[in-house]
C-alpha cells in the first residue's frame, strides 16, 4: 500500500489515519447507541488516541543527531504547518479560549489578534533567515552570530525561563483531562500525562514530535470544528456559523440590555460562598468599551502576544525542519492558516454557547428560569458536583439572573455539546482534542528546553568532543529530567503562583526578540550589545513583573501596562541597550558580516554547515 | 562583501518587508484604535470591530502572509537566488 519513501507517502498515511479516526468516532457512536456508558467512551477516546501518538513516536525512533534535533530537515511545507499549529495551540487555546471570550467579550479577543498576527513577524523577519543559518536550536543562532559562550548562555537562560513558564501549564492541562477522562486522582494523572508526552518525544526527538504533532493537529481540529457546526445547526443558528451568527451576536446585545449586566460585589460573592475561579457574565459580548485607555489595553496586549510569538523558541525551531529556505517561509503561512481555522471558530463557539444558555426562545436556555427548575437539569447537576458550575440566588427572587450563574471558563468548550443535547460521543471527542492540544505543546516545549541544554550547554560549552551517541543519550536524559521537574511543579498545583501563559510571551519578548531580529537585520549588532540586551531586557521585564504582579508587590501599573504586558517594559530596554552598547563597541569582524550577508540569500549552503 | 546582485536582492526584500509590516500594522492595531467608533457599522450582520477581532483581521493576516511569501519568492527568482526545490 505504501511504497517508496515515507515522506512521499505522507498524504496517504495521514489520509488513512484521518479516515481511521473518523471510523473510530462512528464506532463509539454505535457503542453509545447500544448503551455503553459515557465514562467508558471517554476512557476509550483518550486511551486510543494517546496509544496512536506513542506508536508514531516509537516508529520515529532515531540515533542520528540531525533527525533528533531537526527531523532530518525533510518535513514538507504543509505538514510542518500542521505540526506548528499543534505545537502552537495549547491546552489553554483549546479548552479555555472560547470560555475567555464568553466571559471577557471584545476585550479578551485581543488574544485572537495577538496569537495570529505574530506569524507575519516570524515569516518576514526571522524564519527564513534562521533556516538558512542552519542551526539546531535558537541559542545556537545567537551563540554563532554573536560568538562566545556568554551570549549563548544568556539565550539559553531566556529560553528556559519562557518555555518553563509555559510547560507547567500544559502538563497541568494533560493531568486535568486525563484525571477526568480516566477517573484517576490529579496527582497521578499528571504523571500519566507526562508519560504520554515523553513517549512521543524520547525515542525520536524532533522527528517523533513532528509526526505526532501532525496526528494531534488532525484530532484537535476535528474535535473543535465538528461540535461548532453541529451545535449551530442544532439550535438553528445557521448552517455555516462563521458567516451566519450576526443575528445571534445582535440578539445577545439586546438580551444584555433586558437582563442587565450586573457586577457582583466581592462581599456578595463571599457571602454566597462562590468558589474562586468561577466566572459569570458581566462584560458585554460585542460592545467595544469607549476611551483611549480601553483601546490601548487592547492594542498593548496584542503587541505583547505578537512580538512574543516571534520570540518563542519552540515555535521558531519548527522552521529548522523544512528542506529549504523557501519551504520554511511557505510553511509559516500554512501554520497561520491552520491556526486560523481554530481561532476564528472560538468566538463562534462562545456566541453559540451564550445564546444557548441565555436566550429564552431556545429550549436549552437557563437564564430567566426558576432556580429550582435549573437545578433539576442533568448537566447542571453533574458539573455542579465537580465544582465547575455554581448557582447562587443573590437577590433572593428564585429566578436565575445573568450574574447568578457561575462556571469555570473551560466548561464552555467541555460542556456546550452536552448543553445543546449532542450525543456523549462528541464530549469524548472534545476530551481527546484537548489532550492532543496540551500534549503537542508540552512536547514542543520540553524538547526546546532539553535541546538547548543538551546541544548548547552540554555539547557546545561543556564537552565539544562528545560523540553523537553520547550527545543523544544526554539529550534524552535531560528530556526526562525537564519533564519530571515540570510534572512535579504541576502536581504541586503551584500554577497560580507561576502565573499565566501570557508571561511566557513577555519573557521571550523581553530577552530574545531584538537580539534575534537585529542579528539578521543589523550587521552592526555586536556581541556585547546582544548580551547587554538579553540580560538587561530580561532583568527589566522581570523587575517590572515583580513590581506590578498581583501576587508580588501589586503596585499600580504605569499606563495600563499590567503583569500580562510586562514585555512592553523589557523589550524596549533590550532594544536601547543593544543599540547603545553595540555602537559603543567595535563593529563585528568581516567574517561575521559575511555570515549575515550569507543568511540573507536563500540559495547556497547553510551557514553553520549542519 | 555582498555582490551587486545580492545587494539589490536585499534592497527589494527590505522593501517588501516594510509593505508587509505596514499592512500588518493596519490590521493588527490601527483598526482597533478606532474600535469604539467603527463598531456601530456592521458587516455580515456583525458589529464591525467585533467582526474584525473575531475574524476579519485574522483572515487579513492569512492573506497578507501568503501574498508576501509569494512576492518574496518572485524577488528570489528574479535575482536567481531562490533555493526552492532544493533537497538537502
Amino acid at each position: 500500500m505504501f511504497q517508496g519513501k515515507f515522506i512521499d507517502n505522507l498524504p496517504k498515511i495521514y489520509g488513512t489515519y484521518t479516515g481511521g479516526f473518523l471510523a473510530f468516532c462512528l464506532l463509539m457512536a454505535v457503542f453509545e447507541a447500544n448503551g455503553m456508558s459515557a465514562k467508558t467512551i471517554g476512557i476509550l477516546f483518550v486511551a486510543f488516541t494517546v496509544f496512536i501518538y506513542a506508536f508514531i513516536g516509537y516508529l520515529s525512533r532515531t540515533m542520528q543527531a540531525s533527525a533528533y534535533y531537526v527531523a532530518g530537515r525533510e518535513v514538507p511545507t504543509v505538514f510542518n504547518g500542521m505540526a506548528t499549529a499543534a505545537d502552537w495551540m495549547s491546552g489553554a487555546s483549546f479548552v479555555a479560549m472560547a470560555g475567555g471570550i464568553y466571559f471577557g467579550g471584545y476585550t479578551y479577543m485581543a488574544f485572537l489578534v495577538g496569537w495570529t498576527g505574530g506569524y507575519i513577524l516570524v515569516s518576514s523577519l526571522l524564519a527564513p533567515y534562521l533556516r538558512k543559518f542552519g542551526c539546531y536550536t535558537v541559542p545556537d543562532f545567537i551563540g554563532t552570530r554573536y560568538g562566545g559562550n556568554v551570549a549563548r548562555f544568556a539565550a539559553v537562560l531566556v529560553l528556559v525561563l519562557a518555555s518553563f513558564t509555559y510547560v507547567t501549564a500544559q502538563i497541568n492541562a494533560t493531568g486535568t483531562i486525563a484525571s477526568r477522562a480516566l477517573g484517576i486522582p490529579f496527582e497521578t494523572a499528571v504523571y500519566v500525562g507526562l508519560a504520554s508526552i515523553l513517549m512521543c518525544s524520547m525515542l525520536g526527538g524532533m522527528r517523533a514530535v513532528t509526526w505526532t504533532q501532525v496526528a494531534q493537529y488532525i484530532v484537535l481540529i476535528i474535535a473543535y470544528l465538528l461540535p461548532v457546526f453541529w451545535i449551530s445547526n442544532k439550535i438553528g443558528a445557521g448552517f455555516f456559523p462563521h458567516f451566519m451568527l450576526g443575528e445571534e451576536v445582535q440578539r445577545i446585545a439586546e438580551l444584555e440590555k433586558t437582563l442587565g449586566l450586573t457586577k457582583n460585589s466581592a462581599a456578595a460573592l463571599k457571602a454566597a460562598k462562590v468558589p474562586g475561579g468561577l466566572a459569570y457574565i458581566s462584560n458585554p459580548h460585542s460592545a467595544v468599551p469607549a476611551g483611549a485607555m480601553a483601546a490601548w489595553k487592547f492594542i498593548s496586549l496584542a503587541i505583547c502576544m505578537m512580538v512574543g510569538t516571534a520570540s518563542l523558541p519552540h515555535i521558531l525551531m519548527r522552521y529548522f525542519t523544512t528542506p529549504s529556505v523557501s519551504a520554511a517561509r511557505r510553511s509559516v503561512a500554512w501554520s497561520l492558516f491552520f491556526i486560523f481555522l481554530l481561532y476564528f471558530s472560538a468566538p463562534m463557539l462562545a456566541t453559540l454557547s451564550k445564546i444557548a444558555l441565555i436566550d429564552p426562545n431556545i429550549p436549552t436556555s437557563i437564564i430567566g428560569k426558576s432556580i429550582a427548575e435549573v437545578q433539576g437539569i442533568k448537566w447542571v447537576q453533574e458539573w455542579t458536583a465537580v465544582g465547575q458550575v455554581f448557582i447562587a440566588d443573590l437577590n433572593g427572587d428564585g429566578i436565575l439572573g445573568l450574574n447568578e450563574f457561575f462556571m469555570r471558563s473551560g466548561v464552555v468548550v467541555l460542556a456546550t455539546p452536552e448543553v445543546a443535547g449532542l450525543p456523549y460521543v462528541i464530549s469524548g471527542l472534545v476530551a481527546a482534542g484537548g489532550m492532543a492540544a496540551a500534549m503537542s505543546t508540552a512536547d514542543g516545549l520540553i524538547l526546546a528546553i532539553s535541546n538547548a541544554l543538551s546541544h548548547d550547554v552540554y555539547y557546545k560549552m561543556i564537552n565539544p568532543k562528545a560523540d553523537t551517541a553520547k550527545r543523544l543519550i544526554v539529550a534524552r536524559v535531560l528530556l526526562v529530567v525537564v519533564g519530571v521537574f515540570g510534572a512535579y511543579i504541576a502536581s504541586m498545583r503551584l500554577t497560580g503562583i507561576l502565573g499565566s501563559v501570557a508571561w511566557a510571551f513577555d519573557f521571550a519578548m523581553s530577552g530574545l526578540f531584538f537580539p534575534l531580529v537585529l542579528g539578521v537585520w543589523w550587521k552592526r549588532a555586536t556581541r556585547a550589545g546582544a548580551v547587554a540586551g538579553m540580560l538587561g531586557g530580561l532583568a527589566a521585564g522581570t523587575a517590572y513583573l515583580i513590581y506590578v504582579g498581583p501576587k508580588f508587590m501589586a503596585q499600580t501599573p504605569w499606563l495600563g501596562i499590567d503583569h500580562l504586558r510586562f514585555g512592553l517594559i523589557g523589550a524596549p530596554v533590550c532594544l536601547i541597550l543593544m543599540i547603545v552598547v553595540s555602537l559603543a563597541t567595535e563593529e563585528p569582524d568581516a567574517k561575521t558580516q559575511q555570515m549575515v550577508d550569507d543568511i540573507r540569500i536563500p540559495a547556497g549552503k547553510t551557514v553553520s554547515g549542519n | 562583501m555582498a555582490s551587486k546582485n545580492n545587494e539589490a536582492h536585499w534592497e527589494k526584500t527590505k522593501g517588501l518587508m516594510r509593505i508587509t509590516l505596514a499592512l500588518w500594522f493596519f490590521f493588527g492595531y490601527v483598526v482597533f484604535m478606532f474600535g469604539h467608533d467603527i463598531n456601530s457599522m456592521s458587516f455580515l450582520g456583525y458589529p464591525l470591530a467585533y467582526y474584525m477581532t473575531a475574524q476579519g483581521s485574522l483572515a487579513a493576516f492569512v492573506i497578507i502572509i501568503f501574498w508576501s511569501t509569494g512576492k518574496q519568492q518572485e524577488i528570489d527568482e528574479e535575482h536567481g537566488v531562490s533555493d526552492a526545490g532544493r533537497d538537502d
